[in-house]
């Protein structure tokens, strides 16, 4: 492996591979720390963002940063790599490639023509030179599109994961967040529940009870129920109405691994979805993108499988996987995974960017998770921070849950009114489509905000209806 | 939580939402009214609290004195351990060493000498000892009862302080143990500081991944009861013994959720 050297003030910094050099050039992170990778002073790793900046582009596609014999990740980023459309920056350095990205050549069209000819070692190193200001100049530069049954990632647009998760899966309760979602103006994205539990016929169940909300109602959205691939491609076999597929990816094949899949099993279970032939947005009247994937800093040194890289690098590299299969929605989980990752506000503040940023790039139709455990040093005033700031972006989606509180991850994202505030001062708009029946149902109205007091909105009037007489008709509850 | 938290006496400035009783369905902060498209100012605060609660619940020390005797009533043998993490500070930056025994935790395994057993339980304080506190006995009399009918010997429980879920694995392969049981205190929600994971291991030796575990989230009276928890690790231990493994390779395929329906219908969005 290549040395890489640079001298300041009359001291040489030495780093003895370019993964070592991008760990050391790597904003501060507790997760590289806990890794032993992190620059050692401040004064390393400027010079480390000095030696990376000094670096050609070109460097990425000779030197793989995990080997190509031993990991499919690196096979699929570099075997897919488009040198045609690379040809643009082709001659570029690190450093000016940051000043393309900045300039005026570099716009919407130009970016997405652009984004087969980068990789994600390409995307990391930029970022790692970049302040706050520059990732969210960038990320709102770049515009992916993806459609289902509505369109997500316009310009100008906001969309929210609706999250109606339950500790117990309880048809009722997760029905009441359903509700509460719906009023708020939430669930354009999708409607996408955590289960409580990976038990197929539970899956079946909700997917089923998801479908049919979405039927009667006649919402133009879609479901998802986040579990395993297998037990998708299972429920799938069962007979479930399955709109998207999800899966956890990772940027290593190794954390891939520990998450029980490869890329062959992702290619099934986008295959098992697209059997349905359910959504129908594209040219053809049915919709490709199908998958929904999630990502965080951190994943693959939680697996032991992080090659000694930098877990900024590492995401990057799972934005690779994730565009393979043209997603209909990608999303970091960002302060998800604790402290030892990503310690505190800033640093969670500062990876939410990036990965947005990197994501984006690649041509994934990014959105976030912005989110933070009660064991992390983050508090609500460091999620609004995140979320203006990605709105600012061009996010392309944000979650939605009652109160900022999931009551079955234990962790706090942001809520409905989060999103509502969001469209207030940036004038930010829900899909077209679901936009248009938010108006028709009477719930919402841009430029005016929730456009109902105390009587609900006709569609939803019999709700009310089972409420007047003093008790609530829980069906199944507990 | 009640309404009462929620009721801002402003004259009607501020919005409710006639869905409120609904709550009688979920914990979820669903119906918090809004002022403008924001959160109203008594939401916002009883938000405020439930977090600062939770952060106290995270730095909580596991009630080791109060806990031994507990299980010295119930197991053989009951060992008090540690990882390698110290203090609940180096715990939270270094989640490697809560994975690890301590120098004292690994000779005191190693001075055991015993017949290898079945299952060998784990209890760990994790992010949440109250829930430990709270939970762990109750969890143990529903699914002891239930490993004794599948006719599995128990080793020694070992209480284990500042401890994350591979700890499970040195002491189940010291203990010599088929499969082991971890239970753990999982991470402080707003809304329930005291919920219990548990983590189903077959084989258990260092290096194992996390998919090949299973997990039962959210044990606590206002989550998964007890009993219901239990029968799914009986589930779990029946399916890892005909498979020789645990983990993805092992569906959970219970009927214990049945209680859903077919989805279709059954709750007050979707009326007959």
């Amino acid at each position: 492996m290549a040395e890489h050297a640079i001298d300041i003030g009359g001291r040489r910094y030495r780093f003895d591979s370019l993964g070592t050099l991008m760990a050391a050039a790597s904003p501060r992170r507790s997760g590289d720390e806990l890794a032993g990778i992190a620059a050692s002073s401040a004064e390393e790793r400027v010079a480390a963002q000095m030696a990376l900046a000094e670096l050609p582009l070109t460097t990425f596609l000779e030197e793989p940063l995990i080997p190509y014999e031993e990991d499919e990740v690196t096979r699929l980023i570099l075997d897919r790599h488009d040198r045609a459309a690379f040809a643009p920056v082709a001659s570029l350095s690190v450093g000016e490639f940051r000043n393309w990205l900045l300039s005026e050549q570099a716009d919407g069209e130009s970016l997405k023509a652009l984004a087969p000819g980068l990789t994600p070692e390409m995307v990391a190193a930029v970022s790692k030179l970049m302040r706050v200001q520059d990732l969210v100049l960038v990320g709102r530069k770049c515009e992916v599109i993806t459609r289902f049954r509505n369109t997500i990632g316009l310009p100008g647009r906001l969309s929210t994961r609706l999250q109606p998760n339950h500790p117990t899966d309880d048809a009722s309760g997760i029905a009441a967040s359903i509700l509460d979602g719906l009023l708020y103006a939430s669930g354009d994205a999708v409607i996408g529940i955590n289960p409580a539990t990976d038990n197929t016929s539970t899956v079946v169940t909700l997917l089923k009870m998801l479908d049919e909300i979405i039927s009667r109602y006649e919402i133009p959205t879609q479901s998802c129920v986040l579990t395993h691939v297998t037990t998708a491609i299972e429920a799938i076999e069962r007979g479930a109405p399955t709109d998207l597929v999800f899966q956890s990816i990772a940027g290593t094949e190794a954390a891939n691994r520990g998450f029980g899949i490869d890329l062959a099993l992702l290619r099934e279970g986008r295959e098992a979805a697209l059997s349905l032939g359910r959504g129908g947005l594209d040219s053809n009247g049915l919709s490709n993108n199908v998958m929904y994937f999630e990502t965080g800093q951190g994943s693959a040194l939680s697996a032991n499988a992080h090659h000694g890289l930098d877990q900024q690098t590492l995401e990057a590299r799972a934005y690779a996987v994730a565009r393979e299969f043209e997603p209909l929605l990608v999303n970091t989980v960002v302060g998800f995974i604790g402290p030892e990752y990503l310690f505190d506000g800033k640093q969670i503040i500062r990876a939410g960017l990036e990965d947005h940023f990197c994501g984006k790039l690649l041509g994934v139709p990014m959105g976030c998770d912005i989110c933070y455990t009660n064991h992390a040093e983050a508090d609500q005033d460091d999620m609004d921070m995140l979320l203006t700031l990605l709105g600012a972006a061009g996010c392309n989606y944000i979650m939605g849950i009652p109160g900022s509180d999931d009551i079955m991850l234990n962790y706090q994202t942001t809520s409905f009114h989060d999103a509502l505030y969001l469209r207030q001062v940036l004038g930010l708009r829900p899909a077209p489509e679901f936009e248009a029946w938010l108006e028709a149902s009477g719930i919402y109205r841009h430029g005016q905000g929730i456009a109902f007091d105390r009587d609900l909105p006709s569609r939803f009037q019999h709700v009310l209806g089972a409420m007047g007489s003093g008790t609530v008709d829980t069906g199944t509850a507990r | 939580m009640n309404d009462e938290d929620f009721h801002d006496g402003d004259g009607g400035i501020t919005v409710t939402n006639p869905w409120q009783r609904l709550r009688e369905l979920t914990d979820a902060r669903i119906g918090l009214g809004r002022a403008g498209g924001s959160l109203p100012t008594a939401a916002q605060l009883a938000f405020q609290l439930d977090h600062a609660r939770a952060r106290d619940a995270v730095h909580m020390a596991l009630d080791t004195e109060r806990l031994m005797p507990e299980l010295d009533a119930r197991f053989p043998l009951a060992l008090r351990l540690h990882s390698r993490a110290i203090d609940r500070d180096e715990y939270l930056r270094r989640p490697d060493l809560g994975r690890q025994l301590s120098e004292q935790a690994k000779q005191e395994l190693a001075q055991l000498s015993l017949e290898p057993c079945d299952v060998s339980i784990c209890i760990v304080d994790g992010l949440s000892a109250r829930a430990i506190h709270e939970q762990a006995i109750p969890f143990l009399d529903a699914a002891l009862p239930e490993i004794e009918r599948l006719e599995l010997s128990l080793g020694p429980v070992a209480l284990v302080e500042q401890g994350r879920v591979a700890i499970g694995d040195p002491i189940g392969e010291a203990l010599g143990a088929r499969m082991s049981v971890v239970l753990i205190g999982e991470r402080p929600g707003l809304s329930s500081p005291d919920s219990l994971g548990l983590y189903f291991t077959w084989a258990p030796r260092s290096g194992r991944r996390d998919s090949e575990r299973n997990c039962i989230s959210n044990i606590r009276p206002r989550g998964l009861s007890y009993a219901n928890a239990a029968r799914l690790l009986a589930y779990l231990m029946r399916e890892a013994q005909v498979l020789g493994a645990s983990g993805v390779a092992l569906k959970d395929d219970s009927e214990v959720d049945s209680h859903l329906g077919d989805g279709r219908q059954g709750n007050f969005l979707l009326p007959p």
